[in-house]
């Protein structure tokens, strides 16, 4: 009871102490804020990406087979289904057409994809959320709505106006946002593809365990394509997105480096109006550990605060605010994403990860240094 | 009460600027009474009352403190018999600045583990017993001169300690506060408590408070005795 009593009296000092020195602990705490910002948006960035990645290739094919001409991928014929149709194992196989195209006008790239559900619609499309905004066709601030043109080159020369008939759901905004749905007819058009070939075919197999066996079988058939497995797939994605926030994170480092610095700094030179303070505590009676244990408290009510306050504000920047400060470097592939919101994922893993990276470094580098100062002969204060 | 024997103190020891503070003082304090250490200044009073007062330990000699040897007990012990038995009043009050007045005088009771509320009412009413209640929750920093002096010696009574120590109390008072200051001691010392005041102030050594003047020069004690 005695030990809860002084602990509180200890604490309810330490408290008030911190409100004394305002302007230095507001600065520090601001600083401290901003270094958890920064490294907890990474985190919660790159973890909901790697979710969300994964979350979307849930649904995409078991297995894409791709047919490569001098080590490059090229168009496929679609005479080889019949072949793989036959593999056992093999449940269905179906052709897909999808490819890149460039817009002059507004400078992106898209990604085009043919549907089935508009192969008796030619000229119309469904866009995604970001090619609304985009190619608003000279239109500034003003998304592109139902019923609008969109003009498109072709690889003849020629142009082709496609109307949008649809916009594509918000649901996955990291895929859907440069999307652009087209009949098949209107796609053929766009490329000069000729029927018969498409860009790649997917199966669907009875038993995910026969993969590797299919897979080979369908090579040594075909020996100039390429099957390319979901699971390859998903480890390719979290290798890209390790190594991105790998990137960051170093620069992190840097930042993180410089804040140990001033925190050591702030910590070990100890004012000498602190200094006076711990010489008179000791005077009058404070054992040393009662002030380290001062110190912890000053330490640990610092650090948590601008945890929390780094933690609420990466949540901010991260989920609702688009992750502004990351969008160039993590998704430096498209400039398509100017709304893109992700779903929020945080695990207890990455807080912990966070708390020791910074509030346990930080109390004790506020600790050992009072550990000096608190051996001072009382009787230094005799003198002041 | 507290017994000196054959105490010396020297600072940085072995180095060039070796310097010997107090030299073969022996000197023992009786329970209550007020003692005052006279001396010019430099003659070692300071140090030597931070030596009475377990703040710093002697080069050489030994103290027993109610029967007790201290010299040679561990910094932690010495610290609760700080805390405990003494009171300290400093030259230049050394209150803490930007906590109130009130919560200066609880800071020295906190490492006790005592109820705050208990602490907070006992503090109150030492600061009322002192005039100054009405200033309980002011800032030090705002307080007069007298003012502080009053907090600083509310904040050396709050553990209730036996003996009172202060350091040339009056040199930052002017005549009449510094006699205000010697009626204080006198009530202290009728409620029984030890006093010990170093100065080289009349106004404290020729009060009729002091029961006992102990004079130093260049760190010896050269007389001792009781005021007739
Ligand atoms: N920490 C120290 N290091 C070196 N010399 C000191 C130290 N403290 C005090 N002294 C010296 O000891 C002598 C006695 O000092 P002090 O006890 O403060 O005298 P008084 O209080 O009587 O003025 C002085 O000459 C002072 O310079
Ligand atoms: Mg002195």
């Amino acid at each position: 009871m005695r030990a809860l009593e002084k602990q509180r009296n200890i604490l309810d000092f330490t408290l008030s102490s911190l409100g004394r020195r305002k302007g230095k602990n507001i600065a520090l705490v601001l600083v401290y804020t901003f270094v958890i910002f920064l490294l907890a948006s990474v985190l919660f960035f790159s973890h909901s990406l790697k979710k969300e990645a994964a979350l979307i290739l849930q649904d995409a094919p078991a297995m894409t087979v791709q047919k490569l001409v001098a080590g490059r991928q090229d168009l496929i014929p679609t005479h080889y289904i019949d072949s793989i149709r036959q593999i056992k194992g093999v449940q269905s196989v179906a052709p897909r057409l999808w490819g890149y195209y460039y817009d002059a006008l507004s400078g992106a790239n898209y990604t085009l994809m043919v549907n089935a559900d508009l192969n008796d619609r030619a000229g119309e499309i469904v866009i995604g959320n970001g090619v609304s905004w985009r190619s608003a066709a000279g239109k500034r601030n003003q998304p592109l709505r139902k019923n609008e043109i969109i003009p498109f080159k072709t690889y003849d020369g020629s142009a082709l106006s496609l109307k949008v008939s649809g916009l594509l759901p918000f649901a996955s905004e990291l895929v859907t946002a440069d999307l652009i749905l087209v009949s098949e007819t209107d796609f053929r058009k766009i490329f000069s593809i000729a029927t018969g070939q498409a860009t790649d075919l997917v199966l669907q197999v009875r038993n995910a365990k026969e993969l590797p066996v299919i897979a080979t079988k369908i090579t040594q058939i075909h020996p100039d394509t390429r099957p390319i497995l979901r699971e390859e797939i998903l480890r390719t994605y979290d290798a890209v997105f390790d190594w991105r926030s790998g990137v960051i994170i170093m620069v992190l480092a840097g930042v993180f480096l410089a804040f140990i610095i001033l925190a050591w700094d702030k910590a070990t030179g100890l004012s000498a109006e602190e200094k006076r303070e711990i010489g008179i505590l000791k005077a009058t009676g404070w054992e040393t550990t009662d002030i380290l244990l001062m110190k912890f408290w000053e330490g640990a009510a610092v650090s948590l605060m601008a945890f929390f306050m780094g933690i609420f504000l990466a949540y901010l920047h991260i989920f609702l605010a688009s992750s502004i400060l990351f969008a160039p470097v993590l998704k430096g592939w498209s400039v398509l994403y100017p709304h893109f919101r992700l779903t929020p994922y945080i695990s207890g893993y990455q807080i912990a990860t966070l708390f020791f990276l910074t509030v346990i470094p930080y109390t004790v580098a506020t600790i050992v240094p009072s550990w000096r100062s608190a051996t001072i002969d009382p009787d230094s204060v005799m003198r002041m | 009460m507290i017994h000196l024997q054959n105490i010396r103190k020297v600072f940085n020891a072995g180095r060039p600027n070796e310097f010997v503070a107090i030299e073969g003082v022996t000197l023992a304090i009786d329970s209550q009474g007020a003692t005052a250490l006279k001396g010019p200044s430099g003659s070692g009073k300071t140090t030597l009352l931070s030596i009475l007062g377990c703040m710093a330990r002697p080069t050489a000699g030994r103290i027993t403190l109610q029967e007790r040897e201290i010299t040679s007990l561990p910094e932690r012990f010495l610290t609760e018999i700080r805390r405990e038995t003494f009171g300290f009043i400093f030259q230049q009050f050394n209150l803490i600045k930007g906590i109130t007045a009130l919560e200066n005088v609880m800071l020295p009771a906190y490492p006790n583990g005592e109820n705050y509320v208990s602490l907070k009412k006992r503090a109150m009413e030492l600061l009322d017993l002192l005039n100054i209640g009405g200033k309980a929750t002011s800032k030090v920093e705002w307080l007069s001169g007298g003012e502080a002096q009053r907090t600083a010696i509310a904040r050396a009574l709050i553990n209730n300690p036996a003996i009172i120590i202060a350091d040339e109390p009056t040199a930052h008072l002017d005549t009449r506060l510094s006699a205000e200051f010697m009626e204080i001691m006198r009530q202290l010392k009728q409620e029984g408590k030890t006093i010990l005041i170093a100065s080289h102030d009349p106004i404290v050594y020729e009060s009729d408070v002091i029961d006992r003047i102990v004079e130093m020069r260049d760190g010896r004690i050269v007389s001792s005795g009781d005021v007739p």
